[in-house]
């Protein structure tokens, strides 16, 4: 859909740089003009940024948070796919489970920490049954969706060509409900990198988060809150934009025809 | 004749859920009991805070005080997420422009503001509303913008075709067009508020669940009242969730899930 | 080849063969809404080996249930199935189910998908299987392409091709063609024709398109509805190629329009 000619090549180089140009300017002057003394300028983030990667705090930072959501994703993929899975194919135990699920699911994964801290006190742990938490039931609810929504027809054509019901549900459905379950994969990869964060400011003490509410409560150093902050960001761009190569592969490929 | 006996078996379809859960917070109980020196507390004592928190009036203020900042912090955003987003999703440069400075906010955890939420608002409601703010507003914002990208064109062009103007386009077309997927994400975006308010109330604010929870904790390690404020959280949670849904499968939207089927 | 000599012999050119398949008094209750809705009522029909038979009918007439129902997916309310002699249970792999394009798995290239029900064969033998069904259904060049990339009519003829490589006795197919235009519709009914003499398979195919039952059946089964049931059933006594012109053809296209009850001027 376009209200105009479709914009030339220049366009799409142009455009994007202008405006992240008028921001980055409006968000100096601003400092510049309010004359705060706390609030930092876009140049401040960048020294402080140069400072960090000097010390070399930053690599550590970066890879500890990457390396708890690894492990705390994977954990929740490895659990979460075949639950959802077995649930969605018998649906008569997943109306048995599926209140139970509903009542945990909207529980903030920060609100575990407490326990998550009883459970396994302070340190990679805990922050890693935060990012498990978060992405699990994500995971779970979209896998059980994802089975319920294959179309009756395939799983009848997989019946009449005498598949066992194990092989019906790897060769047929586990294949329909794939590109379904890889986007809510890519969700919960973007949630695990927002919980870890969270946890991370709380729970543990180190990471991108933990440099966060550190940089604050040491010195008030706002620099580099806003720096990590980005880092957060961009990272997590990365992160999602890697996954989306996954669903460009061809026996996924057509459950994504209509998105761009 | 022999189905008669299995029926005595059979338990009847809505009583299985209940019987699950019980059988959970049995065992719960039962690990509890045989673990005495553990923190966690177990079904009976999370009860009895629930009844505490009753009785000193705690509870019902606190669910409201959180759902008066998740109201705010909510509405806020649809209010300026939905104009904006039909805007940017419509010109098509706005939308190339804006892009990369969305992509690189969105991945950033609402929590990772908090330090800025607290040094332009302060500690109070006020911050915990701008943090839901901006965990609503950018996947709103997205949403609606990726709504309006997957508008069919024969859509726009039958409306241009009857002669209608770019607004009465908007008003009359576009936007009952994405309606559907805009409650959608609505409801996944109040599933993110009421994450969010959560984790805000733990650092930002003294009142609110989130609060009851990191409190209850610090002073005196009441694991009863942190379970029972989690309870308390999956239980409103749900029922915003329910409520959302019921909206979404009233009328004039049935089209659009009806052809999800 | 004449029609004359056809119509001194009314009688179907598998007349003689030993029948197939037979439903007895077959009906189907369903449940809606907790009323209860029947569906098809006392359905007989008995189809010798090597026939063609078309169910023809409006929509909401059953046909397609019935259809359901022999190939094992449904279990009928009353009344039964049987083929060989033997009680339908469950669908099975020497009867094969062909749904419009739909059925094909769009995960699975146009190799995959006709191999998919080959799986105890060894590799070679598969791959033999594979190419040469390809070729029956002319899909030389498109062997790794996925469904997505194909045309509707090729997407039909993937589907075929699945079901006769794992060398069915039957066919149930359920508007194989609805979701084509005409003239692919044409070409794959000619097809399909030609597939049916070379194979000698029995086929039951579900329509609501009189030309399309006159044309590739021995004998149409003429459904109507609330309940489905069987209103007549008309032998085709042409044989194939059918001139679709000739006064026999129009005669039988006529008397199946009026016993639906439409005249067949517009």
């Amino acid at each position: 859909m376009s209200t105009m000619a479709q914009p030339r090549k220049w366009e799409y180089v142009f455009w994007p740089l202008f405006a992240t140009a008028i921001f980055i300017a409006f968000w100096h002057y601003t400092v510049v003009w309010t004359a705060t003394k706390i609030f930092p300028s876009p140049l401040e983030v960048e020294r402080g940024f140069a400072e960090l990667t000097h010390k070399g705090v930053l690599y550590h930072d970066i890879v500890d948070s990457l390396r708890r959501v690894a492990v705390g994703y994977l954990a929740a993929v490895a659990i979460g796919i075949p639950l959802g899975l077995m649930l969605g194919w018998y649906p008569t135990v997943n109306q048995i489970v599926n209140p139970v699920v509903q009542i945990l699911r909207p529980i903030s994964p920060i609100a575990w920490i407490p326990l998550a801290i009883i459970f396994f006190g302070v340190g990679d742990y805990a922050a890693i049954f935060l990012v498990f938490l978060g992405a699990f039931f994500p995971i779970v609810v979209t896998c059980v969706a994802a089975v319920s929504n294959v179309p009756l027809i395939y799983r009848r054509a997989g019946r009449n060509f005498g598949l066992t019901p194990a092989r019906i549900l790897s060769r047929v459905v586990f294949p329909a409900a794939l590109p379904q379950i890889l986007v809510s994969l890519r969700v919960a990869l973007g949630i695990g990198w927002l919980v870890v964060v969270a946890g991370e400011m709380i729970a543990v003490t180190s990471g991108l988060g933990f440099l966060i509410i550190d940089s604050r409560n040491s010195g008030k150093r706002y620099d580099l809150v806003v720096g990590a902050m980005i880092l957060i960001g961009v990272i997590g761009l990365v992160l999602d934009t890697l996954f989306r190569q996954i669903e460009k592969i061809k026996p996924v490929r057509w459950g994504f025809r209509d998105e761009s | 004749m022999e189905r008669k006996d299995s029926k005595h078996l059979t338990v009847p379809v809505w009583l299985r859920p209940v019987l699950f859960l019980l059988v959970l917070l049995a065992a719960w109980q039962i690990a509890v009991l045989r673990h005495p020196h553990q923190l966690l507390p177990g079904p009976v004592k999370t009860a009895d805070g629930i009844a505490d928190l009753l009785q000193h009036g705690l509870l019902f203020k606190y669910v409201v005080a959180s759902l008066f900042r998740v109201t705010w912090g909510f509405f806020l955003a649809v209010i300026v997420a939905v104009p904006l987003g039909l805007v940017i999703g419509w010109y098509r440069r706005a939308e190339m422009a804006f892009n990369p400075i969305l992509q690189i906010l969105r991945p950033i955890s609402p929590l990772a503001w908090i330090p800025i939420a607290i040094l332009w608002f302060g500690v109070g409601d006020l911050a915990a509303v701008f943090l839901i703010f901006v965990g609503c507003f950018l996947p709103l914002l997205l949403t609606v913008i990726n709504a309006l990208r997957s508008v069919p064109e024969v859509y726009i062009n039958a409306g241009r075709n009857f002669g209608l103007g770019p607004i009465q386009l908007m008003r009359r077309i576009l936007y009952p067009a994405i309606v559907p997927r805009l409650m959608t994400g609505l409801r996944i975006t109040l599933g993110v508020a009421w994450l969010v308010v959560v984790a805000a109330e733990m650092i930002a604010v003294n009142s609110g669940l989130g609060f009851l929870i990191v409190d209850a904790r610090n002073a005196g390690n009441r694991y009863d009242l942190v379970v029972a404020g989690m309870v308390m959280i999956g239980v409103v949670g749900l029922l915003l969730d329910t409520g959302v849904r019921s909206l979404e499968k009233s009328g004039a939207l049935r089209w659009a899930y009806a052809e999800e089927r | 080849m004449s029609t004359k000599t056809a119509m001194e012999t009314p009688t179907t050119m598998t007349a003689s063969a030993r029948t197939k398949l037979r439903t007895d008094s077959v009906g189907m209750i369903f449940d809606r809404d907790g009323k209860s809705l029947s569906v098809l009522e006392n359905i007989n029909l008995e189809v010798s080996e090597g026939e063609f038979l078309c169910l023809l009918g409006p929509s909401g007439c059953g046909k397609s249930t019935l259809l359901s129902a022999i190939a094992g997916f449904l279990t009928p309310t009353s009344g039964e199935i049987t083929i060989d002699g033997e009680a339908v249970r469950g669908p099975d792999p020497r009867r094969i189910f062909v749904f419009q394009e739909r059925g094909v798995f769009p995960w699975l290239t146009v190799e995959g998908n006709i191999g998919f029900g080959l799986g105890k064969l060894p590799r070679k033998e598969r791959a033999q299987r594979v190419s040469h069904y390809i070729q029956m259904v002319g899909l030389e060049g498109f062997e790794k392409s996925y469904p997505h990339e194909l045309s509707g009519g090729m997407k039909q003829r993937v589907e075929v091709a699945r079901a006769l490589a794992v060398n069915p006795d039957v066919l149930f197919l359920d508007e194989p063609f609805g979701a084509l235009d005409s003239i692919t519709r044409l070409i794959m009914r000619g097809e399909l024709l030609r597939i049916w003499q070379a194979e000698r398979k029995t086929i039951l195919f579900v329509t609501h398109d009189i030309d399309e039952a006159v044309q590739l059946a021995d004998r149409v089964v003429v459904m109507s509805a609330r309940p489905g049931h069987i209103q007549q059933i008309v032998p085709i006594d042409i044989a194939h190629p059918r001139d679709i012109s000739s006064p026999r053809y129009l005669q039988l296209r006529d008397g199946i329009l009026n016993q639906i009850g439409l005249a067949h001027k517009l």
